[in-house]
């Protein structure tokens, strides 16, 4: 008896985490809108923007957490460039941004500051367009993708494996952002895009559409949750796991590994694309500095922290990294790089499995004792304690 | 000599002696500053021995006029005195000087300086003064009203080395600046020549700039060779060992500054050893109390030794200040050696390309001939067996990675004498560094050479064409594009073994 | 009728001939045997039948009219070439229902594996197939976790649910117990005649069992053939063996 692929596709993701994240919807969709817009700012209870504004840029990085998740984790292909797609996303979003500051921007022209500066007198062809949301869309849905479809396609069928695969995406990040760096590439070079005013006409630092954001990337979160939960425990996902354990086996068994790679490949960099897309807007800028090798490691980390091939490991260990990272940089900003790096360490060094490894191993441990327990008091009950 | 009526310092006692004619001196007191100038010119063109003195006297407002005022003078005069000296310093009795003082000449040179640049060519007595000399008399001479003056103007800077005069030559030979035909032909032919030569000096100029920069790139893959192609360690702080290196010659430098001013010169020879064993410490650190732990996993590696390196670096932020440190080049470093007209090869550069070839040899002897290396390869292709006839693995492991590290504290030395030192530095290398290793083959010193000449080169030759940024980009993608055709490398081992 | 045929196939790596003119011919159905000390070339010949490593120069022809010698491992795998490892080479975090599920001869196209879901007749071949290997009760359990023989079957078991036309074994009952290997021959000999099979092995004892024609490999090419006794009473192969 064949279930309808959509209850298939639900029923992947087991009861606790619908439980999880019914709950996490209440307070996303719900709960903390109101408290940012209802409550007054003086009361206990009011959410920050600051608050709204750091924990929707760090769901959006969970996102690209669980996508890198979805190639480290599963499939055992580690990228240091997943950085690119993000950034990507942020500046397929980010032309359109330019583009709704309209006049009101420093030169008050029709061009985007940084083109009057240059002193161009048109917006280069691959602007056209820019002006409308749905295009933004259509570009923040394809042009990660599609860059992650060729570099994979040329990477993955010349068989580029483990460290090797991790250096060239290095590289390929590296590049692109020396290519951003230009001017003449037409991004606003060094600084990138920033000065944002409105998105479809309403402005963008209203709480309103602060909540509208924080909502959708919350909405994402949970829906790249739900889709990667689904795409790991199908047939594809346990072709994945096999490529990562055993490729030549793979092959023997009549797979391709190519296709199953590339695919998993270009979904990664699609949500990376998206989550890039809403980053943007929250945080009001993007530069090239988000294709800096070094932003992309980092993203390795939240992975290894949270717990990699758990998909909800990537998660908490974004929020865990990021959440760090804004304390230091507050209260010891010349520590926060000795602690980064002393969590790069300590976790490959201790913490193989992550936070979420750490925490089934203590179940495991409680529920060995609770088995053995009983049995122990029986022979000696003066031992118990 | 009533009339002398200037009064001279001490210092220009000779004056009695003067031959420059009293009536122009006369005519400098003149109200009318053309009159001046006039005058100026004509006491420069005589290039009499005292002239420079008079010139250089009315400059300082020293001259007094014959009521023992001052002479004033206003801009304009005092840009015709600037270069009346220019022009008498041709006669000066220092070649250098006479050197220098053409070149300068050469950069504005007019008709009215044809006589003396004659009157300099008959006394020159230095042959590389002379040539140029020459040169600059033939542009002076280029609009001579007798075409056969013109005619050897423009054939005698067929050898001419200065880019500039491509374009005049170029000039020359259209109908609308030159009417007679044969000055036209002998202006194109000496064009071509021009061209011609400069295009080699552009290209030996390259080659040069790229071979520097591959030793750049050999000193710091170097160390990766080992630690990565023979260790298998992905050490991604070997940037940060540079960086050590190049803080460890800061410090030696330093103690040079404050204990021994008199010798700051050779603080670079003392450098390199301690730059050497303060990189192999903290290697010898990163790999018992980290890489040791991880060997065999090599993703892991990666993730921590990126995070030692920001420790490293942030800690030399916290010593040594987040701002780029001064090193002074030592002065037998500074200069350059003019090997060709036109091509100066800068000291410090020649020194880094020496300095590789150095480490290169130090490397290829300590790999292949000594009980280290044999231990170290017999490690690397069998660890168990190795274990098993007595080569005592784990300390040959920290000693291999010691070594990386040294030597990548050897090039911070090296990179120390031509690029910024700063906590930052390192991470410029490191992707690099790691594309010369993958391009050369896993584990070949040779391929690692071949690679960093083919990289830096290339680089080189692109940047010229297409500026620095497309070029590391054009790089990049060729790396990436070769890895397809050849994914083992240049140099590639096969057989059963390569994958395990 | 031949299912596999080399004419001629010589691989060198790096001046050295691992496979040096090396022809052999299998038919339909037969079970075969091949031998030969290390280095002579075995593990290569199956690398080069895979599609692991590229013959320099020779043909490598299956069902007589397939040259395989540009194909690549997954589409020689589609043909109907299955492969047993030296090295038991299994999935060690999927479960052992799941190794088979994935061996299972079905489409193995990436955008077909997203949808899929196993039917009924599907986990009885799975179920059928655990029977025949014997690991029916641990079925749920992770491959890594079993012992070495069973880690052997397993990796059988996948072969055999992979429904090839040609099974190449390498070394396929090393570190197995007696009992094991015994069991292991019967299902070698049941499975000759719909199948053929190319067996790498060093237990004679095993390969008297099996019974069949045996191949002597040395030096990368073919040294003697025909029935155990005959290459066992061989001089040359007395002194590749025991010789210098």
């Amino acid at each position: 008896m064949r279930r309808p692929f959509i209850v298939r596709f639900f029923s992947a993701t087991p009861k606790a985490g619908w439980q999880a994240l019914a709950i996490f919807t209440t307070f996303a969709l719900l709960v903390v809108p109101l408290l940012h817009l209802a409550v007054p700012e003086t009361s206990v209870f009011h959410v920050s923007s600051y608050a709204i504004t750091l924990i929707g840029k760090i769901m959006c990085f969970a996102i690209v957490g669980v996508a890198m998740d979805l190639i480290w984790g599963y499939a055992g292909i580690l990228s240091l460039g997943h950085g690119l797609f993000f950034a990507l996303g942020g500046y397929a979003f980010g032309m359109y941004l330019m583009r709704q500051i309209g006049r009101d921007g420093s030169y008050q022209s029709d061009l985007p500051d940084f083109m009057v500066f240059l002193d161009w007198k048109q917006l280069p062809w691959y602007w056209t367009g820019s002006d409308s949301i749905w295009w933004a869309a259509v570009l923040v849905l394809t042009v990660p993708a599609l860059v992650a479809l060729v570099f994979g396609f040329f990477a993955f069928r010349s068989r580029i494996k483990g460290v090797y695969f991790s250096i060239i995406t290095q590289a390929m990040t590296f590049a692109a952002m020396l290519y951003f760096f230009r001017n003449e590439t037409g991004f606003g070079g060094n600084n990138g895009f920033t000065d944002f005013k409105r998105i479809a006409g309403y402005s963008i630092t209203s709480p309103e559409m602060r909540v509208t954001l924080f909502a959708l990337s919350a909405a994402m979160l949970m829906a790249t949750l739900v889709l990667c939960r689904y795409v790991v425990s199908s047939k594809f996902g346990r072709v994945l796991m096999a490529i990562r354990d055993a490729e030549s086996r793979v092959m023997f068994l009549g797979y391709n590994p190519l296709h199953y790679k590339l695919a998993a490949w270009t979904l990664s960099a699609f949500l990376c694309g998206i989550a890039g897309a809403l980053y943007v807007p929250q945080v009001g800028i993007i530069n090239p500095g988000e294709m800096s090798p070094a932003n992309s490691i980092e993203i390795a980390i939240w992975v290894a922290v949270g717990g990699r091939a758990t998909l909800v490991g990537p998660v908490i260990g974004a929020f865990i990294v990021n959440l760090s990272k804004s304390f230091f940089t507050q209260a010891f900003p010349e520590y926060w790089l000795f602690f980064l790096g002393a969590l790069f360490v300590g976790v490959t060094l201790w913490l193989p499995q992550g936070v979420v490894g750490l925490w089934s191993q203590w179940r495991e441990k409680r529920a060995n004792a609770l088995a053995i327990a009983p049995a122990d008091a029986a022979v000696e009950p003066g031992a118990a304690k | 000599m009533r009339h002398i009526f200037v009064t001279i310092l001490v210092a220009l006692s000779s004056f009695a002696h003067a031959a420059v004619d009293t009536r122009l001196l006369t005519q400098l007191a003149a109200e009318d500053s053309d009159e001046k100038i006039i005058a100026i010119q004509k006491i420069a063109q005589s290039a009499e021995p005292d002239a420079k003195s008079i010139l250089q006297s009315l400059a300082d407002g020293n001259l007094n006029d014959p009521d023992g005022q001052p002479i004033t003078i206003n801009n304009r005069v005092r840009r015709e005195i600037d270069g009346a000296l220019a022009v008498l310093k041709l006669f000066d009795p220092s070649a250098v000087v006479r050197l220098n003082s053409v070149k300068e000449i050469s950069t504005n040179v007019d008709a009215s300086m044809a006589p003396m640049l004659r009157k300099a060519i008959a006394q020159e007595s230095d042959v590389k003064v002379k040539a140029l000399l020459v040169e600059v008399y033939a542009l002076a001479t280029l609009k001579d009203p007798d075409k056969d003056i013109r005619l050897a103007a423009v054939t005698a800077l067929a050898t001419s080395a200065d880019p500039n005069n491509k374009s005049v030559l170029f000039e020359m030979s259209k109908p609308e600046n030159e009417a007679e035909t044969a000055v036209r032909m002998a202006a194109f032919r000496s064009y071509l020549q021009v061209k011609q030569r400069q295009t080699v000096v552009e290209n030996v100029g390259r080659v040069f700039s790229g071979l520097s920069l591959a030793s750049i790139l050999l000193l710091a893959a170097m160390g990766l060779a080992i630690t990565y192609g023979v260790m298998g360690v992905i050490n991604m702080a070997h940037g940060e060992l540079l960086m050590i290196g190049a803080y460890a010659t800061f410090g030696v430098q330093s103690i040079f500054r404050t204990f021994f001013p008199a010798q700051l010169d050779w603080y670079v020879p003392v450098a390199i050893p301690v730059a050497f064993l303060a990189a192999a410490a903290v290697g010898v650190v990163l790999e018992r109390t980290v890489i040791r732990w991880l060997y065999g996993r090599p993703l892991e590696t990666l993730l921590a030794t990126w995070g030692l390196s920001l420790i490293l670096i942030q800690a030399a932020r916290l010593i040594f200040g987040a701002q780029n440190v001064e090193l002074a080049n030592p002065s037998w470093m500074t200069g350059g050696v003019e090997v060709m007209p036109g091509i100066v090869l800068p000291l410090n550069r020649i020194f880094i390309i020496g300095f590789s070839l150095f480490v290169l040899t130090l490397v290829w002897v300590l790999m292949n001939k000594t009980r280290l290396g044999m231990f170290v390869r017999a490690v690397t292709q069998n660890r168990g067996m190795a274990g098993c006839v007595g080569v005592p693995t784990a300390r040959i492991d920290t000693v291999a990675f010691a070594l990386g590290a040294g030597i990548a504290g050897l090039g911070g030395v090296a990179l120390s004498q031509i690029a910024n030192v700063g906590p930052d530095m390192g991470q410029g290398y490191i992707v690099d560094s790691f594309m010369v290793v993958v391009l050369g083959g896993v584990g070949q010193l040779a391929g690692a050479v071949w690679a960093a000449l083919g990289l830096g080169v290339a680089t080189k030759f692109i940047e010229a064409g297409a500026g620095a940024v497309v070029a590391k980009i054009l790089v990049l993608v060729f790396i990436i594009i070769f890895i397809q055709k050849r994914p083992q490398g240049l140099f590639a081992l096969k057989g059963r073994f390569v994958e395990s | 009728m031949s299912i596999l045929l080399l004419h001629e196939v010589t691989v060198s790596f790096d001046g050295f001939r691992a496979l040096n003119s090396l022809s052999l011919d299998i038919a339909v159905g037969e079970l075969r045997c091949i031998i030969g000390p290390n280095g002579a070339g075995k593990t290569t010949m199956m690398d080069v039948i895979t599609g692991k490593t590229r013959a320099d120069r020779g043909k490598v022809m299956f069902d007589q009219t397939i040259d395989v010698r540009r194909m690549t491992e997954a589409d020689i795998a589609h043909l109907g070439i299955g492969r047993k490892f030296q090295k038991p080479t299994i999935f060690e975090n999927l479960t052992v229902f799941e190794n088979l599920e994935l061996a299972m001869k079905m489409d193995k196209r990436a955008r077909v594996s997203m949808f899929a879901w196993l039917d009924d007749s599907e986990r009885d071949r799975v179920s059928d197939t655990l029977k025949q290997i014997r690991l029916d009760h641990q079925a749920e359990r992770q491959a890594g976790l079993l012992s070495h023989g069973q880690k052997q079957w397993l990796e059988i078991g996948m072969l055999l649910i992979q429904d090839p036309r040609l099974l190449l074994l390498d070394e396929p009952v090393a570190g197995m117990t007696d009992d094991e290997t015994a069991r292991t021959g019967e299902l070698f000999k049941s499975l000759a005649g719909k199948h053929s099979l190319v067996v790498v092995e060093h237990d004679m004892a095993f390969i008297e069992q099996l019974g069949g024609k045996v191949t002597v490999l040395h030096e990368g090419s073919v040294l003697a053939e025909g029935d155990l006794a005959t290459v066992q009473n061989d001089a040359r192969v007395i002194e590749v063996y025991l010789g210098r």
